[in-house]
């Protein structure tokens, strides 16, 4: 058998018996109505094949609305998965297989597709009526819009109830199952085990069985269609071999419970109890859900009245001898702007995290950006430093909320963590660390009354002690106000004030000694191009850098993880470089840094279209640079 | 075992060594004093006592005392609170705020403070105008106030602490004056015992910018006649000489206000206050001069489970931090796979 790139694999066999095609790597998008279960398919999906062993990346891509008018283009839900044999670093460009349940999801998604990928339509559902609402004026089953691609038409809602013509279901609730019946014949074009998702059923719907039963019955009968219908010459599925992972145990992952449990795990490693404020916003609020109901592992999670509660009951908590984190999406974060002032000047921890979203105010709410990134390093009023750390993918997530962890108690400082919509919603596979394994961090609380000095710095750190109220002997008063630098008294003393002004800046700043020098993800430490990167454009990024290195381009891949302050060794890095590409989901802000800090040229390559980066984009714009 | 005998502590033991920087004759003086006084008598532990405030002259107390205190921000300080108590339910939390910070800028957080019965004192020194920032109309404000900001008089109608305070579903409203010492002290003493939310309205002068504000029921020639001191269970009565009560109009739902030994009423026809109806602490904290005398004491206390309390229910309480196994366990729940 061939292996070959799925994005050339013609989908024809010769004349004869079914086959199963080998593929390296297979790009799937489920797309139909915000009431399809399309996400929950997706969800399924991956966990199959996970459990398969290929490695994957998803991006789960749906509207704001929960239940947008039944048929309409703004009520599309989409899940998209790349997986394969060969480690899989983004949800992929384009897809090879497009399953749309309703003409709605087709004229939304069937661009993205690639020519020639297979694109499967529920002809049942393309009623004149559904056809234009989702605005198309013809057919597209007959106009020759299909044509590009290779069109499987099948009267899934026909199928579905055709399949559950037993069950004493309405007509409404046997149509429901269509997303099941979908999932199966997928299921069935890549070989996969329907067991874990029958189980899955079961539980779900414990309290209902009948409904399990006919979720089971649907997605058998789509099964069973693939097995036995005639499709396309002989058209016998495709096969996509487990990739080649390191040992060990895996589970899928989204970037806001690696987040949450990144979080819990570093608590623990510092043997704190953690405080989680937090107000509901999408895309962060998954966050929250992932946090709440785990009392038992030292939790509190709290939702606030708003966002301003949300940080300042953090900020409480600190104070009190606790880890306190609060967590939203760019609007919320500048609503707690006065609540970092006060953790900034109070001087104690605090982990924000921003799980970024795009455009201003409202923008895009379940649409993805980099757009915080000012916010986070600048937006605030007065000389207001703090450290800014970002996630790269959803495993990433893990261990970046260790380090902030790390960060905000040994320099007594807030901590943003930049995540983004796409993070914190996509799956891949994580190889779970043992605990045991890792660094603790040690955090010692003052108890000691003698000479105690509430501003009183350590000489390596700059950070002051950390008393928990309610300790004997240790009794004193702090404030947003300016304070004495070692008694804590309030103080309008100017030279006090330049004192305090200079040390919360040169604390920050002396991070940069206690994180890693800046390394070169892939390629060489000096060269013709590095392209720069900070968050979720990493995949892409690596894909592009990957593809280019193999026919000879000399480029390489940075990627920071700490925006700010920046590793000490990022300056002569970037030096060495002729051209320094920055591709943002932003209009241009780390290359404004960059440009600022380093006096270099760095160039920038900027989208908002609330979609990541395709690898193609950064491919094109590394061809493109001129010397 | 060992012993410990305590040294029995007295107010100075509460006062911190800063200057205290109120105008001179502030209102705000006469309550520090009052809680240094009060504190002793409490059974408290130095050390578990947090103040936290905000922004405003009531909001410099914490400086003022010898234990923990945290000056936030402007009208945040129930929300510091909360979090202090989610951290450390043992801390015995006061929250200072004042009729601008708690009810203007930082409402919504005194709100819902109060609906979800955290266990903590909140103090609110109400003078009816901003003082900081010298001198603008607060949300207390009686409309026709002159100010910096309203020179032609204040249009906004101003919001009565004690019913915003019930409205809000406070377990434990109570009302002193800033030069009432005994009575200050009786209320915290009240407000410290209740377990939940307890909220104390404190009128309190400001000489400077709204002096005499209060004096129309506070003014020691007219407080007899319209101050009406409640207590559970007791008449409500009033007057120099304890001759006028409240009571309801027969026929009608009003309360008025009814002179005993006239028209045939007798102590008997007055209303006795109940300390645990809501209904009756809404109609006492509506009552205002000139027609009615300005209710005083607990007009409401009835306690119910605190913040604190349901939290434990749910085991969402203060679990210790987790280890090591209790993290890997966490991190394996649900399908894990092994590749060899």
């Amino acid at each position: 058998m061939v292996v070959t790139e799925a994005v050339s694999a013609p989908l024809e066999e010769k004349s004869g018996a079914k086959v199963r095609r080998e593929v390296l790597s297979v790009v799937v998008r489920f797309a139909g109505d915000s009431g399809d279960g399309i996400q929950l398919t997706g969800s399924q999906f991956t966990m199959s094949t996970a459990l398969i062993g290929n490695d994957l990346a998803t991006f789960p891509d749906f509207p704001a609305e929960i239940r947008a008018p039944v048929g309409t283009t703004y009520g599309v839900s989409a899940f998209q998965i790349n997986f394969g044999a060969r480690g899989i670093k983004t949800a992929g460009d384009e897809p090879d297989l497009l399953v749309a349940l309703n003409p709605a999801a087709l004229k939304v998604n069937l661009d993205a597709v690639r020519r020639g990928g297979v694109v499967v339509i529920d002809t049942g559902a393309c009623t004149p009526r559904s056809l234009r609402k989702a605005g198309y004026e013809g057919n597209p089953l007959e106009d020759g819009t299909l044509s590009p691609y290779q069109a499987i038409e099948i009267d899934i809602s026909q199928h579905t109830q055709e399949a559950l013509g037993d069950f004493d279901l309405s007509q409404k609730e046997k149509l429901r199952s269509k997303n099941m019946w979908s999932l199966g014949l997928v299921y069935w074009m890549y070989g996969r085990e329907r067991q874990p998702t029958i189980e899955w059923l079961r539980a779900k719907f414990a309290k209902r069985p009948e409904i399990a039963e006919a979720n089971i019955a649907a997605l058998n009968a789509g099964h069973a269609f693939g097995e036995t219908a005639e499709m396309s010459g002989g058209f016998g599925g495709y096969s996509v071999a487990p990739a080649d992972l390191e040992p060990g145990v895996y589970r899928t992952v989204s970037g806001s419970e690696a987040l949450a449990w990144g979080l819990v795990t570093g608590a623990g490693l510092a043997d704190l109890r953690m405080v989680f404020g937090s107000y509901p916003i999408t895309p962060a609020s998954s966050v929250l859900h992932a946090l709440a109901g785990l009392g038992e592992f030292g939790v509190t999670a709290f939702q606030a009245e708003d966002e301003i509660s949300a940080v300042c009951s953090a900020i409480g908590a600190s104070y009190a001898g606790a880890l306190g984190v609060t967590s939203s999406s760019g609007p919320g974060i500048a609503l707690k702007t006065e609540g970092i002032g006060l953790a900034i000047s109070a001087e104690l921890p605090l982990i924000v995290i921003d799980t970024q979203r795009a455009g201003p105010s409202t923008g895009l709410p379940t649409k993805t950006e980099q757009s915080d990134l000012y916010q986070a390093v600048f937006g605030r009023n007065a000389d207001s430093p703090v450290a800014v750390i970002a996630a790269r993918s959803p495993t990433d997530c893990f261990e970046v909320a260790i380090e902030a962890v790390r960060l905000a108690t040994k320099y007594m400082t807030p901590v943003i963590v930049l995540s983004d919509g796409y993070i914190a919603n996509a799956a891949e596979p994580w190889r779970i660390p043992d605990v045991e394994q890792l660094t603790s961090i040690p955090v010692k609380f003052r108890t000691d009354p003698e000479g105690f000095l509430p501003f009183k710095r350590n000489e390596e750190t700059g950070a002051r002690d950390w008393v928990a109220a309610g300790t004997p002997g240790l009794e004193h008063r702090i404030g947003g106000i300016e304070k004495d630098e070692e008694t804590g008294h309030i103080s309008y003393d100017p030279a006090n004030h330049q004192r305090m002004t200079d040390a919360r800046i040169g604390k920050i700043a002396g991070i940069a000694d206690d994180i890693p020098e800046q390394s070169v993800e892939l390629g060489k430490d000096r060269g013709r191009v590095a392209v720069v990167g900070w968050g979720s454009t990493y995949g892409p990024i690596n894909r592009a850098v990957t593809k280019l290195q193999d026919e000879g381009v000399d480029v390489s891949h940075i990627h920071l993880r700490h925006i700010w302050p920046m590793p000490r060794n990022l300056g002569d890095l970037l030096a060495g470089f002729k051209h320094v590409l920055v591709p943002e989901m932003n209009a241009g802000q780390l290359v404004t840094l960059l440009r600022d800090k380093y006096l270099i040229d760095a160039q920038g390559l900027n989208k908002v279209t609330g979609q990541p980066f395709k690898i193609a984009e950064i491919e094109a714009a590394v061809r493109g640079l001129e010397d | 075992m060992n012993v410990t005998t305590k040294t029995p502590l007295t107010d100075k033991d509460f006062a911190s060594d800063q200057e205290v920087r109120w105008c001179p004759g502030c209102g705000d003086y006469a309550v520090l004093k009052a809680l240094q006084r009060a504190l002793p008598k409490m059974d408290v532990e130095k050390e578990k006592l947090v103040f936290v405030s905000g922004i405003g002259c009531s909001s410099r107390f914490p400086y003022y005392m010898a234990n923990y205190g945290f000056h936030t921000i402007h009208g945040r300080a129930p929300a510091v609170a909360t979090g202090i108590t989610l951290a450390n339910s043992d801390l015995d939390v006061w929250v200072i705020s004042g009729d601008g910070d708690g009810l203007s800028i930082g409402g919504n957080h005194l709100l819902h403070v109060l609906r979800r019965n955290v266990d903590l004192q909140i103090l609110l020194f109400n003078n009816e105008i901003y003082g900081l920032t010298k001198g603008q109309y607060s949300p207390t404000s009686r409309v026709g106030t002159k100010s910096p900001s309203t020179p032609r008089g204040s249009i906004d109608h101003p919001i009565s602490a004690a019913r915003f305070a019930l409205g809000a579903g406070a377990r434990f409203v109570a009302r002193s004056v800033d030069t009432l010492q005994p009575h200050l002290t009786e209320m915290f003493h009240r407000a410290h015992d209740h377990r939940g939310a307890s909220f104390v309205e404190i009128f309190q002068n400001c000489l400077v910018y709204n002096d005499g504000v209060f004096a129309h029921f506070t003014d020691r020639k007219v407080a007899a006649d319209r101050q009406l001191h409640v207590a559970h269970g007791k008449p409500l009565l009033f007057g120099e000489n304890k001759d006028k009560g409240l009571r309801i109009k027969p026929g009608t739902m009003r309360v008025e206000v009814v002179n005993l030994g006239e028209n045939g009423v007798g102590e008997d026809d007055v209303l006795v206050h109940d300390e645990t109806d809501r209904t009756v602490a809404s109609v006492l904290a509506a009552l205002e001069p000139p027609e009615f005398p300005v209710a005083l004491g607990v007009l409401f206390c009835k306690p119910g489970p605190s913040h604190e309390d349901a939290l434990a229910t749910q085991q969402a309480g203060e679990a210790p931090p987790p280890g090591p196994a209790d993290l890997n366990a966490l991190l394996r729940r649900g399908h894990t796979w092994t590749v060899a």
